[in-house]
């Protein structure tokens, strides 16, 4: 395996479109928001086996955090990283608010066809991951929580959601290093609880990488006794 | 946090069980029937799934049940949506105050990495979902579990972004009573997680009861 690190392609994803990619351990995906404001609803399955997937409750309980940055995993149902959070620019991605659906969005931004609007019509992040899931087998149920790259919400005391408005800045990124071979399906509709008005879903920027495995001294693997485990179990499925 | 306390008794209930600790429980609950679950010697976590009784696809969704409440506990007036935005359920009495819904519920595997790898043996409220999934039958599988309510638990989310795990609000006797607003089918794992000081190391039965109102 290279321990060198280097750029395998790019590209660019409009707002409001799907895509997906089986991210090979050893790879990772360095996303940008590119104008600012972007959200990217992000869902995570182990490739080799679908039915073991992210699972939100495991991940925030096991790292004692309700939002995700750098230093964090991401677990599968299985105990195992599914991928980690080795770089971020903003200190604070959503996992708690899901992703979009065809009454959100009409709440948002109104009804907005295909037929009036040609493919900048109001599409909804539902939609778009279950057809998607459907390319690799999957349907409905196997919809999981999603990873709101670039949103914030804060709960405050009460428990009420407090959503962030501004939160990401034109040029941050996130980076997320592969630490299986994971499908990863990402949409970039608009975050279910932003505030409405014009339909302007954000695009970002997509670098699709090849990364050294992660050493001894890996930050996400060091940065709570629990990520040491998951990693130990990660590293043991691919013995 | 406000309490909200039910005016039907237990003598008039058409159905009771209790549930022990590490065991499940899975059944339908018809549309207005009154659904209440009671920790009956306190702290102790009912980790609970809701699926449409007649689509199974159609299934309880933490995330959608706490962005449309705006609210990330679940107590008296919230109401328990699906996938496709379905209200389930709605709770209509609740002496505890609140209940978690992004705890998830304990596994083997979670186990591993939360305490120690050793500790695989050990039962867990997942075993126990897709054991009662599989028995149940209608194609219910390992996929169908997802992320579920804990009755009972406490689990605070900070402004912060911290996440912990707190002693329980619950006490002995405490309910939690919902209205089904559709055909139901509950499945119950009484959680028989032993390596967490929230139920003091000491799992302790659920009592389940039905009326027809």
């Amino acid at each position: 395996m290279s321990t060198e690190t280097s750029v395998l392609w790019e590209e660019s994803l409009p707002g409001g479109s799907i895509w997906s990619h089986v991210f090979k351990r050893g790879t990772s995906l360095r996303v940008t928001d590119t104008e600012g404001s972007a959200n990217v609803s992000v869902l995570f399955y182990n490739a080799d086996n679908f039915v073991e997937r992210y699972n939100m409750p495991d991940t925030l309980k096991c790292q004692h955090t309700a939002h995700l940055t750098q230093g964090h995993c991401l677990y599968s149902d299985m105990g195992r990283v599914l991928a980690s959070i080795t770089h971020d620019d903003l200190g604070w991605h959503d996992p708690l608010a899901g992703f979009s659906n065809k009454a959100c969005v009409a709440r948002q931004f109104g009804e907005g066809t295909y037929q009036a609007l040609r493919n900048d019509w109001h599409t909804n992040a539902h939609d778009l991951i279950l057809v998607e899931l459907a390319k690799y087998g999957m349907n409905e149920r196997d919809f999981t929580a999603s990873v709101n790259l670039f949103s914030k919400v804060v709960v405050e005391d009460d428990g009420s959601f407090r959503y962030v408005e501004g939160h990401s800045p034109a040029g941050s990124t996130v980076e997320l290093r592969s630490d299986m071979n994971t499908l990863m399906i990402l949409c970039t509709c608009p975050h279910p609880l932003a505030p409405g008005g014009a339909w302007a879903p954000k695009p970002v920027g997509l670098t699709v990488k090849r990364v050294p495995l992660p050493t001894l001294h890996d930050p996400c693997r060091l940065s709570r006794p629990e990520n040491g485990r998951g990693f130990t179990l990660t590293e043991r499925y691919f013995l | 946090m406000s309490l909200v306390e039910s005016q039907l008794t237990p003598e008039t209930a058409v159905y009771r069980q209790v549930v022990p600790a590490g065991d499940g429980w899975i059944h339908e609950v018809k549309q207005g029937q009154v659904f209440r679950i009671v920790d009956l010697e306190g702290n102790q976590a009912a980790d609970t799934l809701f699926f449409n009784a007649h689509d199974y696809s159609d299934r309880y969704s933490a995330v959608d049940t706490i962005r449309e409440q705006g609210n990330l506990y679940l107590t008296t007036g919230s109401e328990l949506k699906t996938i496709h935005g379905h209200t389930l359920m709605t709770i209509v009495a609740d002496t505890c105050g609140r209940h978690d819904t992004v705890g998830g519920a304990c596994a083997m595997e979670s186990n591993m990495v939360r305490y120690a790898i050793e500790k695989r043996y050990m039962h867990a409220c997942r075993q126990t979902f897709v054991r009662l999934a599989l028995e149940w039958g209608g194609g219910l599988e390992k996929r169908d579990i997802t992320h579920n309510v804990n009755f009972f638990m406490n689990v605070p989310v900070t402004p912060a972004g911290k996440l912990t795990f707190e002693d329980g609000v619950s006490a002995p006797g405490k309910y939690v009573e919902m209205r089904a607003e559709m055909d139901t089918l509950v499945l119950i794992s009484n959680c028989p997680q032993l390596n967490n000081p929230c139920n003091a190391y000491n799992p302790t039965p659920v009592e389940v009861m039905i009326w027809d109102v």
